[in-house]
């Protein structure tokens, strides 16, 4: 069974958004097939009658009351950013040429 | 003279408690053992320049008579997975290369509240993903046994400082056997508690269903003390348990002095007694079994037929969860940005700064976890896994029925070479077998050492399991087992390298 093909990786890659190099693309391809092939054995025991768990330890609707907190200051929340103005984050172009 | 890197945090605890040592000798000690050792240990990406100011002001409150906890003026060390707002916190990852997180997360808040002083930040495999801290962005660390050898992983650094006598207390995160199965190789004590009985506010997340953080020690007494200062409710954390929990330090002294196991009914889960486990191994783990019936206790045979699916299953929820919340490291919050030659928008400088930032494992996890999550795939891999988890819970609940605690070694093999499995992600993948199973369900675990393999003469793990909630137990059970094994083999750590 190979169902894990350069081209799936590629679309991975894409949509994990990490660019992979050529190599590492060729070596991933080999690899998550053999994974992929391991992992599937869950489908051998999981039968539409069996629920499926999410969380460990159910929990629903945790809430807090609706008051103000101690925050960060904008300083605080900028200081580890790669690029800031002093109040807001800052990005390259958003939308490519061709948009 | 008295060498105060040898002592427990409970034997600290007392010297410091009548004044006969000083948190700054006590500090300065652990200080000079890392610069005499951690050259060639490698537990550390950072040690603390604030320690001694730390322990200073611990020994001027004692010295103003205000009223300390147990632990106060003993030093930690911490993972690097949790955020503290005076050092890097990096996951041993380099996209977050010299962060300094503007909080601390509430596992360390509350050590600092205790006053503990906190020694630095130790060495992880990137994001926690992997079972020998070789996948660090900052070289692995080694096995304080034989330093040609892995430490486990993913908490290899926290598991080797406690075991090189750098620290005698540390934090670790367990999301698939983190904390037990580096236990297990360097014969320290790892626990996992139930999921939700520590914060998870502030530990950079790598599975939320999965991650718990728990001590790693030298013995059960101080994972237990440390545990309850670490442990208990914060709002911060929608996962957080409201329960008020019962104090894990009597739990661990009482099962220090019990007498006997007597109406303890503890079960072997078949599936994990060392199917093709090394024979050293499996020959301790059944020589503590013997010790626990002489004690009393009741051995039963139980069997959790799904067990032999948890890898599978972990190796689906884990990447699917993992590839979400690593979305959050996009070049613009924080941590590392890298722009494409001739600049780019930010799409491109995202995936450009991902792949300069992210190692290996971490590539691999996050494209099978974009995989296992992307339309078409989702009902077959991660549905299915999340409907194999709930077998695992029957299981545990069915075994729980017939036994207090369930137990299996803590790891399949002693401490392997650095470089044997780096390539092969299965066969690492694999390392987790007897771990896994606890994370997908909730439930505690604790790894104590119990004994060195014959044919290596490294250290092998017990593994206990309670039922969720049930943590009190395995303290209980744990430091009664811990004394059994004590005085047959002594203390295990005694006879490792002395290293400096």
């Amino acid at each position: 069974m190979s169902e894990i093909t350069r081209e799936t990786v590629e679309h991975l890659a894409e949509l994990a958004r990490i660019a992979l190099s050529a190599e590492e693309i060729e070596t991933l391809t080999g690899q998550l097939d053999a994974i992929v092939e391991s992992v599937a054995k869950v489908a051998e025991v999981a039968t539409p009658d069996v629920p499926a768990t999410s969380h460990p330890i159910a929990m629903a609707n945790v809430t807090r009351p609706d008051v103000p907190g101690a925050t960060l200051t904008p300083e605080e929340a900028l200081a580890g950013a790669p690029e800031s103005d002093g109040s807001r984050f800052v990005v390259s172009a958003i939308l490519g040429e061709e948009q | 003279m008295l060498d105060l890197t040898r002592l427990s945090a409970a034997e600290l605890s007392e010297l410091l408690t009548d004044r006969e040592v000083s948190s700054v000798e006590v500090t300065q000690a652990h200080l000079d053992r890392i610069a005499a050792v951690d050259g060639e240990v490698h537990a550390f990406l950072h040690v603390s320049e604030a320690a001694l100011a730390a322990a200073a002001s611990i020994d001027a409150a004692r010295g103003d008579g205000t009223p300390l906890g147990p632990l106060a003026g003993v030093p930690v060390a911490i993972k690097d997975v949790l955020c503290t707002h005076d050092m890097p916190s990096t996951a041993g990852s380099r996209i977050l290369e010299g962060w300094v997180p503007p909080y601390d997360a509430t596992p360390v808040a509350r050590l600092r509240a205790a006053g503990l002083v906190p020694l630095g930040k130790t060495n992880m495999d990137e994001f926690a993903m992997g079972s020998s801290t070789e996948y660090s962005a900052y070289g692995p660390t080694r096995n304080p046994w034989d330093l040609d050898r892995i430490p486990g992983g993913s908490g290899g650094g926290s598991a080797a400082a406690v075991a090189a006598f750098e620290a005698p207390l540390a934090l670790g995160s367990d999301t698939g056997g983190s904390i037990r199965q580096p236990g297990a190789v360097t014969g320290t004590v790892g626990v996992k508690p139930t999921y939700g009985g520590v914060s998870r506010y502030g530990a950079i997340a790598l599975a939320s269903s999965l991650d718990q953080v728990g001590p790693v020690t030298r013995t059960v007494l101080d994972a237990a003390l440390l545990h309850d200062i670490v442990g208990g409710h914060d709002p911060r954390d929608s996962t957080s348990l409201p329960d008020a929990w019962p104090s894990f330090a009597a739990a661990a002294r009482e099962g220090i002095l019990a007498e006997s196991l007597r109406g303890v009914r503890v079960g072997v889960v078949k599936e994990l007694d060392s199917p093709g486990f090394q024979a050293g191994v499996t020959q301790r783990f059944h020589e503590a079994l013997e010790l626990l019936t002489s004690a009393g206790a009741e051995i039963v045979e139980v069997s959790a037929p799904h067990f032999e699916y948890a890898v599978a299953a972990y190796y689906l929820i884990l990447p699917a969860e993992a590839s979400s919340n690593l979305a959050k490291f996009d070049s613009v919050r924080f941590g590392l940005r890298v722009a494409p030659p001739g600049g780019g928008t930010v799409e491109q400088v995202m995936a450009a700064t991902r792949e300069a930032g992210f190692g290996p494992e971490v590539k691999r996890r996050v494209i099978l976890g974009t995989y296992a999550l992307s339309a078409g795939y989702y009902d077959a891999y991660y549905g299915s896994a999340q409907q194999v988890r709930t077998l695992i819970q029957r299981d545990f609940a069915a075994a729980f029925e017939r036994a207090d605690v369930l137990v299996s070694p803590a790891a399949p093999t002693t401490a392997f070479r650095i470089g044997e499995k780096v390539d092969d992600p299965l066969a690492m993948y694999l390392n987790d077998v007897t771990t896994i199973p606890a994370n997908l369900a909730g439930v505690p675990g604790m790894a104590l050492p119990m004994g060195l393999a014959p044919e290596d003469g490294l250290p092998t793990g017990f593994q206990l399991m309670a039922p969720a909630r049930q943590d009190a137990r395995l303290y209980r059970i744990g430091a009664t087992l811990e004394r059994l094994l004590g005085e047959r083999h002594g203390a295990i750590l005694d006879g490792a390298p002395v290293l400096a």
